[in-house]
Parts: C-alpha cells; structure tokens; sequence
C-alpha cells in the first residue's frame, strides 16, 4: 500500500483529538496528548560565501496514557489513521506493563488553563523573509567581524535561521489549546590568529520577533571583539581568588539553579538543595525569578507541557529558597502545587525546566566590579560540563581575562574554577546592574569572593 | 553478506509508495543544476526505554521518527532539505529547495541506481533488542534495583533506564549508488545515589552496544554494571577535595579514552582542517604525540556502539590511522571535505537523523596498547593523580584546550595509590597533551559502550578506548591548593 492513499490526519486539533479518542478506545482510563508542527530554514555563510542552505518541515504527536495508575508515554511521525490507532494501542499496551504509581496522574482539572492569552510570541515575517535576505544578513554580520581588525583571519561562518511552531495540547480533562511561535537567530563565529595561534569566539542575537534582532554590524563587531581579547592567552599559576563572571557566563550559573530546583532532582533527591525550601541559600541581595508571561520573549508559553498556566515564580528572594520549579507529578510527591512548569518534548515524559529565568539586576556596573578587584579572574568562557548536582561542587574549564589592580590585563585559558555552588551562591559579593534579555536565561554579571583558579 | 540492502529498500518502497525510477528522477532532479554530487536519505527510527526509580518502573516509552533528507553539493556549498513526510511530492520539493544552492546551467542528469555492496556485517543479530517484549526489560530493571540496594545498605535511591532502538537507513546517491543498513542499538545505564549521615553521593555505570538484549544478562554484564555503579557511589561518600594544580596524571584503561577523543580526535576532523580552524591544521606528517602513542579511529568493530557497517552517506567504514608513533597520519573525512581536500573519504560521515546534514564524526577511538605493566606506572609516580572514571569533556579545537571530568580519582603518593578524591576536571591543551605521554600500559580496554559524541547540535553514538597512560603533567581542577 502507498503512502499517497493511506488516509492521513493533517489538522493538529483533529491530531490530537483523533489519537485521544484511539487512547480511550483502547482502554486509557485518561490521557494527553500534544502535536507539533514546525517549518524552520537556515542559512550559513562562511568567508564571504553561501555554505549551506537548509530547510526542514516537522510534524510529530505525542500521547501519554494512563491505565488507572500505571502510564506510557509514545510518538510518532507517522500522522496515518492506521499507525495513530497503532500508537494508542502501544501506549496502553507499554501503561500495563509499568508498575503502578500512586502519584500517576493528569494535573487536576482546575489548574488547566481556561482562556489562552496571546503573549505574541509569533511574527508573520518568518513567512516573508526571503532566503535572500537571511543570506544578506548573515554576510552583513560576518563581514562586520571580518572587518574588524586585521588579526580577524578566518572565519567558521555566520548563520541566520527563522523557525515558526505550531502547537496543539489536548486532554481527555476535555481541554485543548494551542498557540503559535516564532523564533530568528543570527550567529556570526570568527576566528583569529597572532604569532601562530589561534582563537575563535562568537556572538549572536535571537528574538520572537524580527524587530527584537540586532543589527548584523553589532553582532559581528561584538564576535570580533569577543575573539579579539582572547589572542595571547595564557595560564596563570593556581590560586584562590575573587571571580567576576560576565553575563553570559553568570547566566550559566542560572542554568545549574535550574537543574538544582527542578521537581523531578529534588523529590530523587539528586539536587543539592534538597530539604532547603524556606532556608537561605544565597546573599540577601539574591533574587531570582522565572517568568513564562512575558510578551514575546524567548522562553515564553502561555501553558505548559500539560496544560497548565504558565506564570512569574520567585524561586529565590532575599536569598531564601522560595520555590521548585514543579511540573504536576513532582509537586503531587513533594506535597506541592505544580507551578506551571512542565516541558514536554513530544516524546518525553514531562519534567519541570524553567521557562525565562532571570536573576534581578543590582546597581553595580560591569567597570566598578572590575575595579574592585585587586588580583582575580573575569570569566567569559566555560568548556565541559564539571557540575556535580548532587552535592554542588563545580569544577569547570574556563577561559577569561586577569584582573590585575582593578584592571583587565591579559587573557587568561587552560586554567579551571572550582568551588560549591552553594558556597558561591553565598558568596556573592556583587551584583551587576548590566541585565540584557538576550535568551531565555538571564543574569547580570556577579563577582563571587573566592574560587579555587587551578592553572600552572 | 554483506550489508544488505534488500530489507531497508523494500521496507521504505513499500510503506511509502516509491520506485527505484522515481527515486532516480528525484535524484536528476536534485543534481539538475551544477552540481558536484547530491544523495537522498531515508530513515525510519523506532526508540523504545522503559526506566526505574524509587523501586518502581514508572515509565515506558516508544518512539518512532521518519523522514527523508535531500543533499546537494556544488563546490563548498551545500543545499539540504528534510521532510517527515515521505512521498513523491514532497521529495519533489525538497529536492528543488536542496538544488538552489548549484549554480543554474548544469542541464539535466541522469542518475541510475545500482545496489552497491557494503564491506561489513558487524551487527547482525538474531533477535533485534526492539523485538525483546517491554515484560523481560521491566524484569531487568526491577533486578537491577534489588542487586544495587543489596549492595550496600546506604544506598538510598537507584535509577536506571533500558533503552533500545533500530534504524533503518537508505541511502541514494548521484553516482547511483544504493547503500542500505539495518542498525541495532542498546542501552543501559545505572546511577546509584549513596547517603550516610547527611552526605550524598552518586555513581553511574552502564554498557550497551549493536548487540541483543541479552547481551546485558550474557556473563552476568548487568550484575557488573550495578556494582560498578553502587561501588563508586559509596566510595564518593568517602572523597576528600580534589588537588588544584599541574601534575602528573594517570588515566585508567578503557573510558578514560576520552582523552583522546576531545584532546586529539575533533581536531583531525576534517572539515575543521579543511576550513584551517583546527589546531591540527597542516600538521600531517609532523610529531604531535609521544612515540609511544598510535591513535587509530576503527568503525568496523564487530558489535561496538560506534560501529557502522557504512557511513550515513554510503561509504563503507575502515580502520583509520590518526597518529601512528606519535606522527600524524591523517584526518577523518566525509565525502564533501574528503573531495574538497582531494583525499578519499574515510568512512566517518555520519549524521544524527535524516533531519542533519553529515558531517566528518569519530566511529571509536583508541590508542594501542604499549609495553608497560599498568602497576609499574602507578610505582613511577611521586606525587599525583591517579583517574579511572569520566563524566564529559569538550574541546575548542581552534585554540586546542580541551577538558574531561573526573567521577573517580584517587591521589597517587610515594608510587602508591591512596585517597579518593572528589571529580575534579582535567584542562589540557590537545596538540601537545599527547607528547607528554611517558608510559603506556599494556592494558588496552574499550569502554563498555555509553559514549555519546555532541558536535554543531549533532549527537551520535561513539566509543573510546585506552591503556594505562601517564601524563607528565596536566592541570587539575580541584579546590585544595
């Protein structure tokens, strides 16, 4: 038989209603389900060329069963009326086999969202924005990184990229919604050379919308300079000193938060600030939110991965540990209220991750924080992945610049920083006033008292 | 026989409707411009994993992906469209969304399909893991729970995972070569959390390969993978902080490679070298190893997690040479930067789905066992490091550092191993940690098959493998000054 006469489903509320619909038929006692179709094309320049174009079109469905207490969860491509039947029954055929788990459930009824609010997070340019142009704004930005300096020699490439998603989530609870988004990102990545050795940084921009972008001469100038500071790095003998971690390098420190205060590490007990709800994990002057309302931002969504209403969460204020990130089920064994952060890939489980975290900017500048030091470490650059969430401790490659008398004056590589991420929490002796919103995780800069440098 | 073609072919020609002709004509259509060379790839990937926490296997899960991925290459250009949806039609499209890279003028091309034999048959296995029911995994992982509490008693918490998958791959290229592949793969991963008087700990062992899930009961291989797992976790209870600092360091056979891997291996790739962005690059033919090192990049270990019997574009897998004595010896080639260097490809295109474009990726890699005793190693070292046990590790491999993390570590004192100490990560620099090697041990092991390799959002299953090595100096990431 051919594909061309299977009779497919395309519609994604039909989708998602159709394979419910199979789950109940064969022997779901609930379920959910959530569809997702996306279009992306991206464009890669390299050396003033075209390198690479490429497009894609996805369309996948996810279902999740529950056969009374035990659950499975499946997915496909396959949108045929056939396979999605076939789907339903693995799923409840899988949901018997696992063992019952008396948490096991749909979030309840009540917290499920009721009327979708439209956070625009989509942009009908991703429809008009010709290939020519992407590939217009890519050379732009490269070339602006080329150009820069003499020293910029090569160049791995720039590449821009538009994707637009469309998302439908339905439950037997009787719910569905859906909502669109939209994403463009340009990232330019030079390479420099002196004396024989060589470097390479980047920059980028990403936004919702077009318009949030900015400009290619600003993004490949900044991925010059980025690249530029790092010619002539060098080790440095191993000490312990304070460390400034640059946004980018600050919003890092975020994302292992995030792991630390989702749901699923803490009721596994895999997080090191488990049992530490209500207790003072930082400096007073921490705060730190999450936020999934925010118009047009990138980690925004107006529901999670099961239907929930996303919302502003203060996990940490004035230092004290005020919230997990919970999806339902974590929250159902934790004794807690989901916070409307589950994620769902289409063919996962969901779990709780943030949606855009931010840490609240304080009033030092970037300068003042650096003058401060008299000998210490600016990071802005983390390589490997030495985090143990367990027990907090971190160790982690770093490249960045020497502080020497409250002056950048030389870059530094080969070194790494080691500490306990609730000891540096703790000891967080500024923070800066230079917030951004450039992704969806966010940080000013932060200089932290003391670290272990390991180097020559 | 060889890799054979006759199932993946009318496996996709009969779901989908498709022809050799029509295939031929997309294919003529792709190539219709200027181009140097286009292929057409087809996948269809079933995942199932089936995990346990707290006792209980609460999840199962089954997966299945689709689609086809349309490629065409003009000079150092290349145009790539991918669709889940397999017909006619869509591969029409893609294929003139693919060409609009090429130059217009070519006229038009004729492409005729001819089977093209692969060089291996590393994987054939009676029963597909994807065929054993979900009942005989649930059973392995529940095992699994009581043999790791059994352990010891302060283990608190167990969580495991059995995963499986098969894909089954077609590919279609301009020269009218048809490669198919049927690729078994099979996972299992343990991590044990220890607690004793407020102190948390973890370890995680696990193994699998292109093998039947038997394998994992085979010579009671799971039994092994939870002790491993449980025996770390309560040994962490007992580290002390790590050393910071440059020191000696010896690495322990088998995962360890990863050293390798980061240090040297991303850096031979050739598009890197292609492009002069590597620290490796024009440096064929010069030392940049110790001589005690070969470095090879084998894709055709029968069985192994990173073996293939060809490449995601068709070419079959070899035995590759990186450093031999120390000299390096070559780079690891897909076809696009294997003809842009004018040299052959290598059998190392891979890609992670239909929905990626190749690129030159390591199958697994490991150095050749030396000549020393691995004890006489450990007895040569005053004062060091002694790592036996990895998390990750990454490289820059434009200015060369690269780094890996220690999960089990212990200091080397007066030629004896002592303590162990907490992870700590390991920073080097690649083009010259290798000339450091003094020692290499007569151990060569491969790991047992967890490695999974991350490049430009790409992920694809690899191996490392590695005697008993020491490093005269490395630097060490601890907090102890």
């Amino acid at each position: 038989m051919s594909a061309g006469v299977r009779p497919s489903v395309h519609d994604l509320d039909d989708i998602v209603a159709a394979i419910l619909d199979r789950a109940t038929a064969a022997g779901a006692t609930a379920a959910d389900a959530v569809a997702v179709e996306s279009d992306s094309e991206s464009v890669g320049v390299r050396c003033g060329a075209v390198e690479r174009v490429s497009e894609a079109r996805q369309k996948r469905v996810g279902l999740r069963v529950f056969v009374g207490r035990c659950s499975a969860v499946v997915s496909s491509a396959d949108l045929s009326v056939d396979s999605l039947a076939r789907l339903a029954a693995d799923a409840v055929a899988f949901a018997r086999v696992t063992a019952p788990d008396p948490h096991a459930a749909l979030p309840d009824p009540e917290d499920i969202i009721g009327r979708v609010p439209d956070l625009q997070l989509y942009d009908d340019a991703i429809m008009h924005v010709p290939t020519d142009k992407k590939i217009a704004l890519a050379m732009e930005a490269e070339q602006a990184a080329l150009g820069a300096d003499a020293a910029i020699t090569n160049s791995e490439g720039a590449e821009f990229s538009g994707t637009s998603a469309r998302i439908t989530y339905g439950s037997s609870h009787g719910f569905a919604g859906r909502y669109s988004s939209s994403r463009f990102s340009l990232q330019v990545v030079p390479v420099a050379s002196r004396n024989g050795s060589m470097q390479r940084d980047y920059w980028y921009t990403a936004g919702r919308r077009f318009d949030q972008l900015d400009s290619p001469a600003a993004v490949g100038a900044e991925a010059a300079r980025r690249t530029l500071r790092r010619l002539g790095a060098r080790k440095v003998g191993t000490c312990k000193v304070p460390v400034i971690f640059d946004p980018e390098s600050a919003a890092t420190l975020l994302g292992h938060l995030a792991g630390a205060v989702s749901g699923s590490a803490i009721y596994r007990g895999t997080s090191f600030l488990r049992g530490k709800l209500g207790l003072p994990i930082a400096v007073p002057s921490l705060h730190v939110y999450d936020d999934g309302t925010i118009p047009s931002a990138l980690g925004s969504k107006p529901f999670d991965g099961e239907g929930v209403a996303t919302r502003k969460t203060a996990v940490i204020e004035q230092g004290i540990l005020q919230s997990y990130l919970l999806d339902s089920y974590a929250a159902r064994k934790l004794g807690l209220h989901t916070t409307g952060n589950a994620a769902r890939g289409v063919g996962d489980t969901p779990g709780a991750a943030p949606t855009n975290l931010m840490l609240r900017p304080g009033t030092t500048s970037p300068e003042a924080m650096i003058a401060s030091v008299d000998q210490g470490l600016y990071v802005t650059e983390f390589i490997g992945y030495g985090v143990n969430m367990i027990t907090g401790d971190y160790s982690r490659g770093a490249a960045g610049l020497w502080i020497d008398k409250g002056e950048l004056v030389h870059p530094v590589e080969e070194i790494t920083i080691a500490g306990n991420l609730l000891d540096m929490f703790r000891d967080i002796e500024m923070i800066g006033n230079d917030l951004v919103p450039r992704s969806s995780i966010i940080a000013p800069s932060l200089k932290i008292g003391r670290m272990t440098v390991a180097g020559a | 026989m060889p890799t054979d073609v006759a199932r993946p072919q009318g496996f996709f020609f009969d779901r989908f409707g498709l022809t050799e002709g029509a295939l031929e004509r997309v294919l003529g259509t792709a190539a219709a411009r200027r181009a140097d060379d286009a292929d057409l790839y087809f996948e269809f990937r079933t995942v199932e994993t089936a995990s346990l926490e707290e006792g209980l296997v609460k999840r199962a899960s089954k997966s299945v992906s689709q689609g086809v991925g349309v490629r065409v290459l003009a000079g150092e250009k290349t145009g790539y469209a991918h669709t889940d949806e397999i017909s006619l039609e869509r591969l029409e499209l893609a294929a003139q969304s693919a060409r609009h890279i090429a130059d217009d003028g070519g006229g038009s091309s004729a492409v005729t399909a001819a089977a093209g034999g692969g060089a291996h048959d590393l994987y054939a296995v009676a029963r597909p893991p994807i065929e054993t029911p979900l009942v005989d995994k649930v059973a392995l992982l529940n095992r699994i729970d009581i043999t790791a509490r059994r352990y010891d008693r302060r283990i608190s918490n167990v969580l495991a995972s059995v995963g499986c998958e098969e894909r089954l791959v077609l590919i279609m290229r301009a020269d009218g070569r048809v490669v198919g592949d049927v690729r078994p793969l099979l996972h299992a991963s343990v991590t044990c959390i220890a607690e004793d008087g407020g102190v948390r700990q973890s370890g995680t062992h696990g193994g699998g390969g292109r093998v039947p899930f038997t394998w994992l009961l085979d010579e009671d291989r799971i039994v092994g993978f939870v002790n491993e797992a449980a025996r770390q976790a309560i040994l962490n209870l007992e580290a002390s902080p790590a050393p910071a600092g440059t020191m000696t360091v010896v690495l322990g056979p088998g995962w360890p490679g990863i050293l390798l891997h980061e240090a040297i291996g991303h850096g031979l790739e050739g598009d890197f070298n292609r492009k002069r962005v590597s620290a490796f690059t024009d440096r064929i033919g010069t030392q940049v190893a110790s001589p005690l090192c070969t470095v090879v990049d084998d894709g055709t270990i029968p069985s192994r997690r990173g073996s293939l019997n060809v490449d995601d574009e068709g070419t079959p897998t070899g035995r590759n040479v990186l450093i031999e004595r120390g000299v390096l010896r070559g780079y690891l080639q897909d076809r696009l930067n294997a003809s842009l260097m004018k040299t052959a490809p290598t059998g190392n295109g891979r890609r992670e789905s239909f929905a990626h474009i190749p690129m030159p990726r390591m199958t697994n890699t490991f150095m050749l066992a030396g000549e020393s005793a691995p004890e006489d190693i450990i007895r040569s070292v005053d004062q060091g490091l002694y790592a036996v046990s990895f998390g990750g590790g990454q490289v820059d491999i434009t200015s060369g550092k690269f780094v890996f993390s220690a999960s089990e570590a212990y200091l080397i004192e007066g030629g004896r191993v002592t303590r162990p100490v907490k992870g700590a990560t390991l920073i080097g620099n690649g083009p010259d940690v290798l000339t450091r090697i003094s020692m290499v041990g007569h151990d060569l092991a491969l790991d047992a098959g967890v490695g999974t390799c991350g490049k430009d959002g790409q992920s694809v299953p690899v191996g490392v493998g590695l005697p008993t090595c020491r490093i005269d100096g490395l630097t060490v990431g601890g907090t102890a000054v």
